[in-house]
């Protein structure tokens, strides 16, 4: 079966500017996917042409087998889509709103009140019913924006940022709510925040000026950080260059680097040679040293340094090319 | 169809919940009510009819029309909410004729207010109550080609007052065009065909006919027309920008 979206070398054009280049991945069922790239690497273009906002110059996205520029109505009759800032209509009440989405996505009577009622428990959003959405606050927009996105119940979700902005609570509160929803359905969220990846997502695509640069499981994008299994260690802070110098003579280590901390310890950050697993190793180096060890730790490489290193190479390239 | 309604309840909706309308309404009123008595001597023409009242409309839409329609499209993109519109599955035509109707219905709502007049011309004599009730169709209908100008302008920009502006230029223009002011430049400058075809968008020789009773079917096509064109050109206009 094909997966429910389905990016097919998407491409997009701003006059002279490519935003978007050939970009193409798919989500299946169950997936959240997070979109990450820095600002303007063409995350929200990508998105739009899914929803059928604006129309590919080249390629195509599928949603649900329905092909966004051949059948768009189709498409966004499956889609739920926040998109960035959610804009909402400020004069309108929320329960007008939501039952101005419900009209328009074909439900009347019983039917369109218990999908409004729905949408708004599902969202917390019952106090706050009859206010209309400019009194808001906005935290309370952005779950105005998400229940009308999953007021349909629909396969396939497409949230531009949903967390920008937002304090920790509320960030808390929507990512619960796409991970209660994730089961049933196929999620992209575009984010450049990357803790969100590690909460939510279960694959990370990362894009940088228009272009896919990684696709993979958030732990395998971790793999590719300088510092993916680099061991940190905590010794005595006198003597530490001496050991630094001896351990970088080891063929696992690439590199030592020192850390003093306070009360006269210091850290030792070793990083090893091609991302290898250097634990057992240096653990059992340091033991026939007699090396007195008050903490051990083995780092699994930061996103956001994996972030930089992806994207900052795509800009390099970028460059250089020009 | 059901998206039509829907879109048009919301802007209705819109169009009321801020005072605005309600100063549009009134404002509208009291202007038709003093220049049908001040200017257009209602009283001195002594005659019972209404066309001191409808020979200002033209001139009052002029403005009205676009003050209704500039908001339209225009704020919508100012506040990205078109985005939401036009990713919910809505038809670009469902949501341009939604749009028209609510402005149109809000203008006839304005102008079904103005029935003291003829409660007024019915109690001082016996007006010709078909010519009056055509004229008041004619003027709405004059409205509805004002309102699809409008509206259509409105989605060419983000910014109101650009909207209203060049709204009321363009339809400044199709007012004017069959009068001699625009026509004498013209004159010898162009086959007398396409003077003619100039002559004939002319809003104003069209609602005249109207409002005297006479019903030309070219008058009712050609207004039915430009409303008609007008909101394919909307449409078109916002098709082209996802491109």
């Amino acid at each position: 079966m094909e997966p429910m979206v389905v990016l097919d070398r998407l491409t997009r054009d701003f006059g002279p500017v490519r935003a978007v280049d050939s970009v193409s991945f798919s989500v299946r069922r169950g997936e959240v996917v997070g979109f990450l790239g820095p600002n303007g690497a063409g995350k929200t273009t990508t998105m739009r042409m899914i929803t059928g906002y604006l129309l590919p110059t080249s390629g195509t996205a599928r949603v649900m087998g329905f092909d966004v520029v051949e059948a768009p109505l189709e498409v966004k009759r499956r889609l739920g889509y926040l998109p960035e800032g959610a804009p909402l209509y400020g004069d309108m009440t929320v329960e007008a709103l939501l039952r101005f989405v419900a009209e328009v996505r074909g439900y009347s009577g019983a039917e369109k009140r218990r999908r409004v009622g729905e949408a708004a428990e599902k969202a917390q959003l019952l106090d706050v019913l009859r206010q209309p959405v400019d009194t808001l606050s906005k935290g309370y927009k952005r779950r105005v924006g998400l229940a009308q996105a999953i007021l349909h119940d629909p396969p396939v979700l497409i949230l531009d940022e949903p967390t920008d902005g937002l304090d920790p609570n509320q960030k808390y509160d929507v990512r619960r709510l796409v991970q209660e929803m994730a089961p049933h359905k196929a999620i992209i969220v575009s984010t450049h925040i990357l803790e969100e990846v590690d909460a939510v997502c279960t694959r990370a695509v990362v894009i940088a000026r228009g272009r896919v640069v990684a696709d993979a499981h958030p732990d395998e994008l971790r793999t590719l950080s300088p510092r993916h299994n680099a061991v940190r260690v905590r010794i005595a802070a006198d003597g530490v260059e001496g050991l630094a110098k001896q351990i970088r003579r080891l063929p696992v280590v690439r590199e030592v680097e020192i850390e003093r901390a306070m009360d006269g310890m210091a850290d030792l950050v070793v990083l090893p040679r091609d991302g290898r697993e250097i634990a057992a190793d240096l653990l059992g180096w340091l033991r026939a040293q007699g090396v007195a060890v008050t903490e051990f730790f083995v780092e699994q490489g930061r996103l956001d340094d994996v972030f930089r290193v992806l994207t900052t190479r795509a800009e390099r390239e970028a460059a250089a090319h020009a | 169809m059901r998206n039509v309604l829907a879109v048009t309840k919301r802007e209705l909706g819109a169009y009321f919940t801020t005072p605005l309308a309600y100063v549009f309404i009134v404002v509208f009123l009291a202007l038709a009510g003093a220049l049908t008595f001040y200017a257009g001597g209602f009283f001195e023409r002594g005659q019972a009819d209404l066309q001191a009242f409808f020979v200002f409309h033209p001139w009052l839409y002029l403005f009205f029309a676009p003050a209704i329609a500039m908001r339209l499209w225009a704020e919508e993109k100012r506040t990205g909410t078109i985005e939401l519109l036009m990713t919910l599955p809505v038809r670009t035509a469902e949501a341009v004729i939604g749009k028209f109707l609510a402005a149109w219905l809000f203008v006839g709502v304005a102008l079904a207010l103005t029935f003291p007049m003829w409660l007024t011309v019915g109690y001082l004599g016996e007006p010709d109550n078909g010519v009056i009730l055509l004229s008041y169709l004619g003027s709405w209908l004059l409205a509805g080609a004002f309102l699809a100008i409008g509206a259509t302008v409105s989605a060419l920009t983000r910014n109101q007052v650009i909207a209203f502006v060049l709204g009321a230029a363009v339809c400044f223009l199709f007012l004017m065009s069959g009068v001699d002011l625009v026509l004498a430049p013209l004159r010898g400058l162009v086959p007398p065909v396409v003077l003619e075809l100039v002559a004939s968008f002319s809003f104003l020789h069209h609602f005249g006919e109207i409002t005297k009773g006479v019903v030309s079917l070219a008058s009712l096509v050609f207004l039915f027309a430009v409303i008609g064109v007008g909101l394919l050109v909307n449409t078109l206009v916002l098709e082209l920008e996802k491109a």
